[in-house]
């Protein structure tokens, strides 16, 4: 029986290095077949609007979700890779995350929402020609109820209010945060410090302050299930209003400014960046009167307001808007 | 609860008026997953084949190692194969990160060590007297391993079918790796993910319908097959 033991073995050697060859040869059959226009996906691309042309160069770009989740991206995407006659690849992710997709060069331009990070990105080299395109505000909501009283209140005793009733009784006063490092996690931590309180102190004071770890929609609805306070950006909250069991309890506050900013990778730090002309050609568009004009407009048939506020025509006068150079001098 | 019926409904009806957005996603998540599985079949059918009839010191350690990997976390996958082809990772050149073989990189990862796993029990599942009694009717060792693994066959392709099953069903590392791309990279486990961040409850677990039917449509034709034959 141990010739048995031995030819098995051998046939099975073979036919592991025939699957290894066969292995390169499906790879190479499946995966370009993915990129370009899989056989079977030939006949649905062909329904669809946006068909996958091959041979057109990929431009790539990582959104912060509250752009994303609102459809603004979906709205402008064919309009550019129209006009750029580029594909355009949107990823969507948190700030952070977006960022570390900037840092190891996997995306040609970031939309972010998060001045501090932007900063930060930029004075490392990775980011240049930052433009502001579009601003809202951020608000706190909570249970109609609201059990820790902030309602119109700024920003920072809101916040207090509900750190004192949230440590006096969790069952009464809860707050979820986004816990993900995003613009609005940043936000709110920048919140937290104009309240006079330290953020780890914050964290670690109790069950009433619940880190979600997850996007703006599902935040939202778990604040909801919950009855918490919660900090949104608007243009989210309103994307979900009917969808939660939460009103805005805090909508007027300087903190609450929140700008949404476009920034290239450096192809001199990033040096696989390939498509800075694009990026260029991105930004000079967002902030294009005619897509500025568009954005002002987006979501007012749905939700009877704009979601985001064009920066075209100065209307953004509080402390903390970006200068007029920010959102008016085309890169070259 | 009245969500649920929404659901149905919805599922239905996108099915019936073939939404060609859904159609195309759906289609490429049978795409996507089917070469994954084809993938990995190829390479771990015969590495289980290996592993079983070769008699090594380690081969209960080997297996205890392939059936603790069955726990292999997506999103670990996902972040492991990131950093990999990530462009400044080492295969970096390659430009698969947010394509489609970046998710079925990821997927066969995936399920390399169930199918394995599989394999292997499938394969100890046969009964040795099996292999003897061919051996001794004048079968060649080939003919012998054939009649092993065609004994195996329900077995074999119950494993498929759960590889299958795990690579179409995962959405951590598709999201990761492929970024969930419009008409690019979207399948139906990262436009349920999608459609729940953003709210449209009833719309995820619409596609989430539309999974499990491609499934079950997926593992009927399998067993309808392995019937025939």
């Amino acid at each position: 029986m141990k010739t048995l033991l031995i030819n098995p073995i051998r046939s099975v050697s073979i036919s592991l290095i025939i699957t290894c060859l066969l292995l390169g040869v499906i790879l190479a059959g499946c995966a370009p077949a993915a990129t370009q226009p899989a056989p079977a996906d030939n006949t649905s691309s062909q329904i669809t609007a946006t068909p996958i042309i091959p041979g057109k160069a990929r431009f790539k770009i990582a959104t912060t979700t509250s752009l994303y989740d609102t459809g603004l991206w979906n709205y402008l995407e064919p309009m550019f890779e129209k006009k750029a006659n580029v594909e355009m690849d949107i990823v969507y992710a948190g700030t952070g995350i977006a960022l570390e997709y900037g840092r190891r060069g996997d995306v040609d331009a970031i939309v972010v929402h998060d001045p501090a990070a932007e900063a930060k990105f930029i004075d490392e080299g990775y980011g240049i020609n930052k433009r502001s395109f579009a601003f809202n505000h951020f608000l706190i909501a909570g249970p109609v109820a609201d059990p820790a009283g902030i309602k119109d209140l700024t920003p920072e005793q809101a916040f207090k209010k509900i750190y004192e009733a949230g440590i006096a009784d969790p069952a009464k006063a809860k707050f979820i945060s986004r816990g993900d490092n995003s613009g609005t996690h940043s936000k709110e931590k920048l919140i937290w410090k104009a309240a006079g309180l330290n953020y780890e102190d914050v964290q670690k004071s109790g069950p009433w302050y619940v880190e979600a770890g997850k996007g703006m929609g599902p935040c939202l609805l778990m604040a909801s299930e919950e009855g918490a306070y919660i900090l949104c950006d608007i243009s989210t909250f309103l994307a979900f209003k009917g969808k939660v069991d939460l009103s805005p309890l805090v909508e007027k506050g300087d903190l609450f400014l929140n700008v949404y900013d476009v920034i290239e990778i450096n192809p001199e730090k990033i040096t696989t960046a390939k498509m800075l002309p694009t990026a260029k050609a991105f930004t000079n568009w967002l902030i294009s009167d005619e897509v500025q004009d568009l954005i002002g407009n987006y979501g007012v048939a749905e939700y009877g307001r704009p979601l985001f506020t064009p920066l075209k025509g100065g209307g953004c006068t509080e402390s903390g808007c970006p200068k007029v150079e920010d959102y008016t001098v085309p890169v070259e | 609860m009245q969500e649920i019926w929404q659901a149905l409904v919805q599922a239905v009806n996108l099915i019936v008026s073939l939404d060609p957005e859904v159609i195309q996603i759906s289609l490429r998540s049978l795409y996507i997953s089917g070469c994954s599985i084809l993938i990995a079949a190829l390479f771990c059918i015969p590495l289980g084949g290996l592993i079983h009839f070769h008699d090594f010191s380690g081969k209960r350690v080997v297996i205890n190692i392939i059936q603790t990997f069955y726990s292999l976390p997506t999103v670990v996958v996902g972040l492991m194969v990131f950093l990999f082809i990530s462009r400044s990772g080492p295969l970096g050149g390659l430009e698969l990160m947010f394509t489609p073989t970046a998710v079925v990189i990821g997927q066969v990862i995936l399920i390399i060590p169930v199918l394995t796993g599989m394999t292997i029990s499938a394969l100890s599942g046969v009964d040795r007297a099996i292999r003897d009694t061919a051996l001794s009717s004048g079968a060649s060792n080939a003919q012998a391993m054939w009649a092993i693994l065609f004994e195996a066959r329900f077995a074999v392709v119950g494993a498929l079918i759960l590889g299958f099953g795990r690579a179409i069903s995962e959405v951590g590392a598709a999201l990761m790796l492929g970024g969930n791309i419009r008409g690019y990279t979207r399948i139906l486990t990262t436009a349920i993910s999608l459609e729940t961040q953003r709210g449209d409850l009833v719309l995820a677990l619409a596609l989430g319908i539309i999974l499990i039917s491609i499934a079950m449509v997926v593992s009927i034709t399998m067993n309808i097959l392995l019937q025939r034959y």
